[in-house]
């Protein structure tokens, strides 16, 4: 079946069953690998999504709901060359190790950070609280988050 | 070996590592023509190429698991090159393009390849310079290199890009001894490190960009040409085989490839992945009894290895003053205690995979195999290859800290690709990486030391039983079993791999020691989740906890503060007291000795202390807790390292791989416990295994000491060593309540704190 999906605010057809989670559309269909592959039970993070400005986990979310709703994947919020500032203050404060988790951390940090601005730690720590690192980059991803907080509300790079 | 061939195509989608984040590219080089198809770390070309575009191509089987050493291996060579950092991109295990330098393990990287490298490019270096003064007829040492560009301060410059680019060297250098023990060009002048202006600098990892952005190719993101999609079915007990696989239970469900079933070994291919998914959690199947050897629970599994009687006894700290001496001294006072540490998992966020492409009598295979030339041997043997027709090439997984599953994944690949004749690839669900993960053995630590007149340890004995590895060491990987493949080796029974004395008190002199590390046997080679593998600082981390607890108890013996009590003890190495001053002044550690009765208030502060030797890397964690005494619950508040690498090439990245840790030691301290019932493991989920999340990390501070003239030594699992005894013993100094059993959950010191008062008069 076809199904239209506006992803990084461009409008993208594929030929999908409607029940397929968001997660491997993405990946495969539309060859987007910042979600990635952690659980499939909404528990890790790692597939996270911002749907309509919620971040959701795409791996439970049927790509069919996500049909005509607002896709952004972290590939919409920069590039290596032109890293957006909530990536940036990733790369500023070399926050991570192996990475696989990361997509997650920015993604639920941009849902967040577009309510929230102006966080404290505590609330930085409670919105990441359902996102695992095994590496144990935590630290240095609340500084991330914290870096962009006081650096103002995360927007897309201008491109 | 025959030239490296530049810029050939050929039909390879590979990935190389460099500044400007992961790119894919064209392979060069086929087969070089030897007999593994290896190339020879005899040839200077086999290392390291230069291209005319002003990069410089290092071949190296070392890996970069998600620790960043990557970035620290090419700051190593820059410095030797002289040339900026930026120009280096590295191609990394690769079976058919790098050399063996052994897998990437053991916080051995930098200090067993940096220095091959190193001298590899010292070699290059020469070289280039060489050619130069012979161009510019000047003597070469008259010349200066400045970013690969040669000049003479009379007769002009050159680069080295147009002295070599693109071309080969044709240079022999001398290679002696194999693998990690590689001794490369150790003729060949190097830099005095005191001139060192890349090494020592915090450079950037070089990978994050592109994994912050969604470019990076992890192993995760392969796609090559007609891939299909693989899923394989695992069953749920042990020892099952498939009775009956019922191929209508998923005529359902569309695109599906086939259903391969090999053996014991079930698999499905589709066109897409979510009809793998689908298919691989519907097919019927009906698989036999088990009958299991799997402990029936955790403590049934400790019973088993403290009374285990027949293994191989390794002794392997043995120092008596005299021989008489290691028995129980009768009038000695004696104190012993045991300590018992539980199976836990590695836990990837990224469950396995790879992709296989098989097809005649040759394969390809991308996975992130910590060593991907014995994940070619593996393969080879299941296939009934030669090793050299199968090219193994390494793609960066999620981290894994010990050798896991992209090993069997890329079996499972090679088998569902096999059979379908199409490249495929098989992504583990996070049911199979949890369940049939080779798990971090347990281990069970008894300890005892006799004290003379003076309080004074005249006598320590450690014995620490475990179970040796039965996954990936001489042992067949989880397809290969599941197939009936005939087993190879006993696993390391008896070889002393990776276990041995280090942890058991090794930090401290005293007069008469003895450490011993049985192994006891274990499941070598049926089907069991519980096979066992190397994870993090494997066997140290547990007789860490075991013997730094137990110096504790013997300073609560001596009426001493914890600090004081280890300083003032005769050590081996004095760089250990270095570290414990250097901790407790960044602590502001104060002595006294324990709180009278701190059960008086429902939150009580602790601060224990701990220190480690991790093949020279020295380390020393305080931790600082608070402990609710009606729940039990610890709270780890902030945790202070004094570290001693030697030298450091990164010091960003070093803070970096310590806070990592320390992060994964108070997680695997406070809550990891595999569990088990007789049939299968039951932490299936991350719902049923908890790992430490953002709400439940400490403050990490850090004091690192530099030791240019030690060379590197490892950082990669130091830190992480004495963060459970340091947490424990703050628990003991908060409440007085010792646990000896690793996690320390909340319900095992209530339960604690419920004994101790009731046992009050």
């Amino acid at each position: 079946m076809r199904l239209s999906l506006k992803v990084n605010g461009k409008v993208r057809s594929v030929d999908v069953h409607p029940s397929t989670p968001l997660l491997y559309v993405l990946r495969n269909n539309l060859g987007l690998n910042g979600p990635k592959f952690g659980c499939g039970l909404a528990q890790c993070g790692a597939c996270t999504v911002i749907l309509n400005g919620r971040a959701v986990r795409s791996c439970v979310v049927p790509a069919e709901r996500a049909a005509s709703r607002e896709i952004t994947t972290l590939e919409g919020l920069g590039s290596s060359d032109r890293p957006g500032p909530l990536q940036q203050a990733f790369i500023d404060e070399q926050a991570a190790q192996c990475g696989y988790c990361i997509n997650g951390m920015i993604m639920t940090a941009k849902a967040f950070l577009d309510a929230k601005p102006d966080p404290t730690e505590r609330e930085i720590k409670h919105a990441l609280n359902g996102n695992l690192c095994r590496c144990g980059s935590h630290l240095r991803i609340v500084r991330a988050v914290r870096r962009a907080a006081r650096i103002g509300p995360t927007k897309k790079p201008s491109s | 070996m025959k030239r490296r061939t530049f810029l050939q195509a050929s039909t390879a989608l590979t990935i190389s590592f460099s500044l400007w984040g992961t790119r894919t590219f064209m392979n060069s080089s086929p087969k070089d023509g030897d007999t593994d198809g290896s190339p020879q770390p005899s040839s200077l070309d086999s290392w390291l190429a230069v291209s005319a575009d002003g990069l410089i191509t290092v071949y190296t089987s070392k890996v970069d698991l998600g620790t960043g050493v990557l970035t620290a291996l090419s700051q190593i060579m820059a410095e030797e090159l002289d040339v900026s950092v930026h120009r280096i991109r590295m191609i990394t295990g690769d079976t058919d393009r790098t050399i063996d330098q052994s897998q990437t393990s053991g916080s051995r990287t930098l200090h067993k390849a940096g220095p091959q490298l190193r001298q590899a490019s010292a070699a290059a270096r020469q070289e280039l310079v060489r050619r130069a003064s012979l161009q510019l007829h000047v003597p070469a040492h008259s010349l200066t290199v400045e970013d690969g560009v040669i000049s003479s301060p009379t007769s002009g410059s050159v680069s080295y890009w147009q002295l070599i680019g693109d071309r080969h060297f044709d240079l022999s250098i001398t290679a002696s001894g194999s693998g990690a023990d590689l001794n490369v060009a150790p003729d060949v002048p190097v830099k005095n490190p005191k001139e060192y202006r890349i090494v020592g600098k915090s450079v950037p990892r070089v990978d994050l960009p592109a994994k912050f952005s969604g470019e990076f190719v992890y192993s995760h993101d392969v796609r090559v040409e007609g891939m299909l999609h693989g899923r394989v079915v695992r069953p749920n007990d042990v020892l099952s085989e498939p009775q009956f696989v019922d191929e209508k239970s998923i005529a359902d469900i569309p695109d599906i490839v086939a259903v391969v079933r090999k053996g014991g070994l079930v698999g499905v291919v589709a066109k897409t992945e979510w009809s793998a998914i689908q298919a691989a959690a519907q097919l019927k199947i009906i698989w036999t009894q088990a009958a299991t050897t799997v402990p029936a629970s955790p403590d049934a599994l400790y019973y088993y290895l403290a009374n285990a009687a027949n293994f191989a006894e390794q002794v392997v700290a043995d120092k008596t003053a005299h021989a008489s001496d290691l028995t129980h001294p009768l009038n000695r006072k004696t104190l012993e205690a045991t300590y018992q540490w539980p199976f836990q998992m590695h836990g990837m966020i990224g469950p396995s995979c790879a992709v296989a492409d098989v097809h005649n009598d040759r394969a390809r295979i991308w996975t992130g195999s910590q060593g991907t030339h014995r994940t070619r041997k593996a393969v080879a043997d299941l296939l009934g290859f030669a090793e050299r027709n199968v090219q193994i090439i390494y793609a960066e997984g999620s981290g894994c800290y010990g050798r896991l599953c992209p090993d069997d994944v890329a079996e499972d690949a090679a088998v569902l690709s096999r059979a379908v004749g199409r490249p495929v690839r098989v992504q583990w669900m996070r049911e199979d990486e949890h369940v049939w993960e080779p798990k971090g053995s347990a281990q069970w630590i008894h300890v005892e030391a006799s004290l003379d007149e003076n309080q004074k340890v005249e006598r320590w004995a450690l014995t620490d039983h475990y179970f040796p590895y039965t996954a990936g060491v001489d042992t067949r990987l989880l397809a290969s079993r599941q197939i009936g493949m005939p087993q190879t080796g006993q696993g390391n029974l008896g070889h002393g791999f990776a276990y041995g004395k280090a942890g058991g008190g090794d930090l401290y002199a005293f007069p008469n020691q003895h450490i011993v590390s049985p192994a006891v046997p274990w499941i070598q080679n049926d089907l069991t989740p519980l096979r066992t593998c190397n994870l993090r600082a494997p066997g140290t981390i547990a007789r860490t906890f075991a013997s730094e607890c137990f110096m504790d108890e013997l300073a609560n013996i001596a009426k001493m503060d914890p600090l004081e009590y280890r300083l003032s003890l005769p050590m081996n190495d004095e760089r250990t007291r270095e570290t414990l001053m250097a901790a407790a002044e960044r602590a502001q550690w104060k002595s006294r000795l324990l709180r009278s009765d701190p059960n008086n208030t429902p939150s009580a502060k602790g601060r224990g202390v701990a220190s480690a030797n991790r093949d020279g890397t020295v380390v020393t964690a305080i931790a600082e807790i608070q402990v609710d005494t009606r729940s039990g619950a610890i709270s780890v508040q902030r945790v202070t390292i004094a570290q001693d690498c030697g030298m450091i090439a990164n010091p960003d990245g070093v803070r970096n791989q310590i806070e990592g840790n320390v992060l994964q030691g108070v997680s695997r301290t406070m809550f990891e416990e595999v569990e088990f019932d007789g049939r299968s493991i039951k932490n299936s989920t991350w719902a049923s295994y908890k790992t430490l999340r953002f709400e439940d990390i400490p403050e990490v501070d850090i004091v690192l000491i530099d030791r240019p003239e030690l060379g590197f030594l490892g950082v990669g699992e130091a830190a992480i060593i004495p963060v459970p005894a340091a947490i424990a013993n703050a628990l003991f100094d908060a409440i007085q309540v010792r646990l000896r059993t690793v996690p320390l959950t909340a319900a095992r010191v209530k339960a604690a704190v419920i004994r101790q008062n009731s046992a009050k008069p």
